[in-house]
């Protein structure tokens, strides 16, 4: 018998507590295949956020840290500065990394940070309940914007791909969904590139994907993925918006 | 070994280099920046990294990512600055991972100023972050104690995997005395298996983590914290004290504030008073215990320090209501003479208030 699909080396044997329908179970997955795939796993060093991933110390099968809210790019730079030999990755989200920890995002891609960064981004507070995200999209309801994100109060959603692409040091920046089996392909290819990037000691990267939290959004898991499709994807386009340059 | 005079801040950095540390991250901040400037210089030579942070948050996670990666790492900072990076330091208390953080204390409230002062002592022992953790707090009064608590403080630090604060003020700093640099006391030291190196496919992953849900759990740890915490009150409090015995007034002083103190108490052992000193070297295990060893015709005890009275809590709870216990301190920036304690001594002794 051939064996055509296994549970990848990179996720330990363990059941998240993510709700059903939230993509992060799918994208801790492709993290963990592209660990092992680039064999990296043995020697990574991860960095976990607060927020809804905040568990995902226990989900990497690799050496972890667990970060204060938004420093997961600060710490990482301490680990990498110091064991340069190691893979070092954060896995964060929109509130982490696009809010209370927006210093050291653009800090750690100005510094061309041999780093590489997942960044979950799904419009919303997960973890707190719903709150508003610098990413709710306008007119999206949360618990802190119950008449939905109005513009002349909160601004517009902050586009952070395209904010980071702006950046010197980052080398590898591209936004990705999670919605079809297509789009998983392409985001896995995404997190390798972004990943190999670190090996060959190239500069910070990043891989932004749209996900989806069907327990704030208030929809079902299958109604969350259209919702994405038809409402995130048109303000916050996938594609890469930064490649390295051949003298990179 | 031959003495070399040196500033103190400066002092610091290559003690800390001595004692094998070779990763700083820091951010500028009057009046400790010779420092990390002093790093910057000497660090990349010995094949260690200085990094200057965007903020005295990301210095302090850095410090949190390379101390749970098992190296030896320091950072610094003034006042406004430590009150930054409180919120790193209660992570790494509550990660326990060892680390040697300098504060170089300047006039607060707020901004502040940028001369000495000794007003961070509740933030440094009291924990200026959140949650039940203590940090093992050293203050030196002169540079070449700064430099052996330096030394020695990395050593406190993993062996009780424990952040450890030097707690200075702008005087230390910025002042330049011979310094000799001497070999610490030996210590078991602990090996580091818990850090993050990779798990080279031999062992299961290191954690490096404060989070607890389970309120059982974060109990059982805050238990085990309580415990350390426990062992280093027993081992490792440092004081020096003058003539406690026979002191008819004894003045508790630390830091560069001793030193003060000490001239005033020259004068008046000139003029015939007898007076005691008692100055705690750790801050935090505070030398309670010695204030036992007062003798019972003392008239009182006067603190001394650079602030509006911090540190004379500590000394109400040491002599447990046997002492009245009075206060001077000059605030701001401004440094007390010797002529305003002798003053102020011989009002206790003359039973003027």
């Amino acid at each position: 018998m051939t064996v055509v699909f296994e549970k990848t080396k990179g996720l330990t044997d363990v059941q998240t507590h993510y709700c059903p329908g939230c993509t992060h179970g799918i994208v801790h997955r492709l993290v963990g295949e592209a660990l092992e795939e680039l064999g990296v796993l043995d020697k990574a060093i991860g960095v976990a956020p607060v927020g809804c991933a905040v568990l995902a110390y226990n989900y990497f099968n690799c050496d972890m840290h667990e970060a204060a809210h938004g420093r997961a790019p600060a710490v990482a730079t301490g680990i990498k500065r110091v064991r340069p030999e190691n893979f070092v990755f954060t896995y964060q989200g929109d509130g982490d990394l696009a809010s209370i920890g927006t210093a050291e995002i653009v800090h750690v891609a100005h510094r061309g940070e041999k780093i590489s960064t997942i960044f979950i981004n799904n419009a919303i507070y997960g973890m707190t309940g719903g709150q508003m995200a610098p990413t709710t999209l306008i007119g999206q309801k949360a618990t802190t914007a119950p008449l939905g994100r109005d513009e002349a109060h909160s601004g517009k959603p902050i586009k952070m791909s395209e904010l980071l692409a702006t950046i010197d040091g980052a080398k590898f920046v591209e936004r990705v969904t999670v919605t079809t089996p297509g789009h998983v392909r392409k985001a896995k290819k995404a997190i390798k590139e972004c990943f190999k990037l670190q090996i060959e000691g190239k500069g910070f990267g990043i891989v932004e994907v749209l996900s989806t939290c069907p327990t704030n959004w208030g929809l079902t898991p299958e109604e969350s993925l259209r919702w994405l499709e038809e409402n995130m994807i048109p303000y916050y386009p996938l594609g890469s918006f930064k490649r390295p340059k051949e003298d990179d | 070994m031959r003495k070399v005079l040196m500033k103190g801040n400066e002092a610091i950095g290559a003690a800390a280099i001595e004692a094998g540390c070779k990763y700083f991250f820091g951010y500028p901040i009057t009046p400790q920046s010779e420092l990390p400037e002093y790093m910057a210089r000497e660090l990349p030579k010995i094949g260690g990294v200085f990094l200057q942070a965007e903020s005295e948050i990301a210095a302090i996670n850095m410090v949190y990512g390379a101390a749970g990666s098992g190296v030896r790492v320091m950072t610094s900072s003034s006042s406004p600055g430590m009150a930054l990076k409180q919120e790193g330091i209660s992570y790494m208390a509550g990660a326990e991972l060892p680390c040697v953080i300098v504060n170089i204390m300047r006039g607060g409230p707020g901004l502040g100023g940028i001369q000495p002062s000794q007003t961070d002592y509740f933030q440094a022992t009291r924990g200026g972050g959140n949650g039940d953790y203590r940090l093992v707090v050293l203050a030196p009064a002169d540079v070449q104690e700064l430099v052996d608590l330096i030394i020695e403080g990395f050593d406190i630090a993993d062996q009780y995997r424990n952040p450890v604060m030097i707690l200075g003020d702008g005087m230390i700093g910025q002042m330049m005395e011979p310094v000799e640099f001497k070999e610490p006391k030996k210590r078991d030291l602990p090996e580091k298996d818990w850090a993050t190196t990779g798990t080279e496919g031999k062992r299961k992953p290191n954690i490096i983590n404060s989070l607890y849900l389970a309120p059982e759990e974060l109990e059982k740890h805050n238990i085990k914290l309580q415990a350390k915490y426990r062992e280093i009150k027993e081992k490792e409090v440092k004081v020096q004290s003058y003539n406690i015995e026979d002191g008819d007034v004894v003045i508790a002083a630390y830091g560069t504030t001793s030193r003060i103190v000490k001239t005033a108490i020259s004068q008046l052992e000139r003029e015939g008073y007898k007076v005691g000193l008692i100055r705690p070297i750790t801050l935090w295990p505070y030398p309670y215990e010695e204030f036992q060893k007062i003798n019972d015709e003392c008239k009182g005890i006067l603190t001394v320090e650079m602030n509006n009275g911090q540190m004379i809590d500590d000394v109400k709870i040491a002599v447990e209501g046997k002492y009245p216990v009075y206060f001077y301190g000059r605030t701001g920036g401004m440094v007390p003479t010797p002529d305003e304690i002798v003053k102020k001594v011989k009002e206790i002794h003359g039973g003027e208030i």
